[in-house]
């Protein structure tokens, strides 16, 4: 994490709060546009969007991944390789594309 | 006789990270397959079902979204507690410690009263589907908030003895419990529209 000095102790805690009215205001919009029925399915794509870019300002800022060491964005990169296959592989199943579908009669 | 615990504050040369900081970043990871296991489950389950409800047509997505905002608001003062002993001011690590850990109070207080509502209407994880992911998610999340809490709590009352023997150390500590927090944060940022709000 990043060494915080009180020379720039202002600055890095006018950050936070910049990220924190973001992260407010990204909540309003995703609010917003469920309560819009008008955009039907469309609905789910933007809100995980949105929810999408959250995430990463809490993971960037917040958790301070973007001044941190190598190794730990290394053990991140893997966990995400392993967490999106998670995420794929119910998919594919449902979609029969790897594992085809098992009839029991 | 006693044992000195390595790399408590030192960073090692080969990780170029104190222990606990690297510790808390494998336990994190663990931590997102765990959420990533039931996640898929979510998937699996929506894709396969005929029917799938709106979130907001059965939950209470105000009171989520007060939560989704104490959430957020407790991050911010959990940094400005890791800020406040990096400057050596330790009343104020008291202050904003004490205000992360209250807002979590509240948190779990409005989802209980969420849940509250919920058993009212008969809506309980047997119902169907779309609740058992519901309140499996939504618990196990609270299950860790809880596990916040007592951490932050020891941090703010029994462990904060530490500031005075070995400062450096009891910022770490701290530190790494806010990396904790801000990843419940993470989770709680996907669960809302996932569950609530689609």
């Amino acid at each position: 994490m990043q060494e915080i000095s009180s020379q720039n102790i202002k600055q890095e805690v006018r950050k936070h709060l910049l990220i924190y009215g973001l992260l407010l205001f990204l909540t309003a919009i995703n609010f917003t546009v469920s309560k819009l029925s008008l955009l039907g399915e469309q609905t789910v794509f933007i809100v995980l969007s949105v929810a999408f870019v959250q995430g990463v300002l809490i993971a960037c800022y917040f958790m301070h991944l973007i001044s941190e060491k190598k190794l730990i964005h290394f053990v991140l990169i893997l966990t995400l390789i392993f967490f999106l296959g998670l995420l794929l592989l119910p998919v594919l199943e449902f979609w029969g594309n790897i594992f085809g579908t098992v009839h029991v009669s | 006789m006693s044992e000195i615990i390595p790399y408590t504050v030192e960073h090692r040369a080969d990780t170029g990270l104190y222990n606990a900081k690297m510790g808390v970043w494998l336990f994190l990871a663990s931590e997102v397959m765990l959420f990533g296991a039931l996640f898929s489950s979510y998937i699996l389950l929506r894709v396969g079902a005929i029917q799938w409800p709106h979130g907001w047509t059965l939950l209470n997505v105000p009171l989520a979204t007060f939560n989704t905002f104490l959430l957020m608001t407790s991050s911010v003062s959990m940094v400005m507690a890791w800020v406040s002993l990096k400057l050596n001011d330790f009343k104020k690590f008291k202050l904003y410690q004490g205000i992360t850990i209250l807002l979590a109070l509240a948190f779990l207080g409005v989802k209980s009263i969420e849940y509250r509502g919920e058993f009212h209407e008969q809506m309980f994880p047997q119902t169907n589907t779309f609740l058992a992911i519901y309140f499996t998610l939504t618990g196990l999340h609270a299950l860790h908030i809880l596990g916040g809490i007592v951490v932050n709590s020891y941090n703010w009352g029994l462990g904060s003895r530490m500031w005075t023997a070995d400062p450096q150390r009891f910022t770490n500590r701290v530190e790494v419990a806010g990396i904790y927090w801000h990843f419940v944060d993470f989770v709680w940022i996907f669960l809302f529209p996932i569950l609530y709000l689609s």
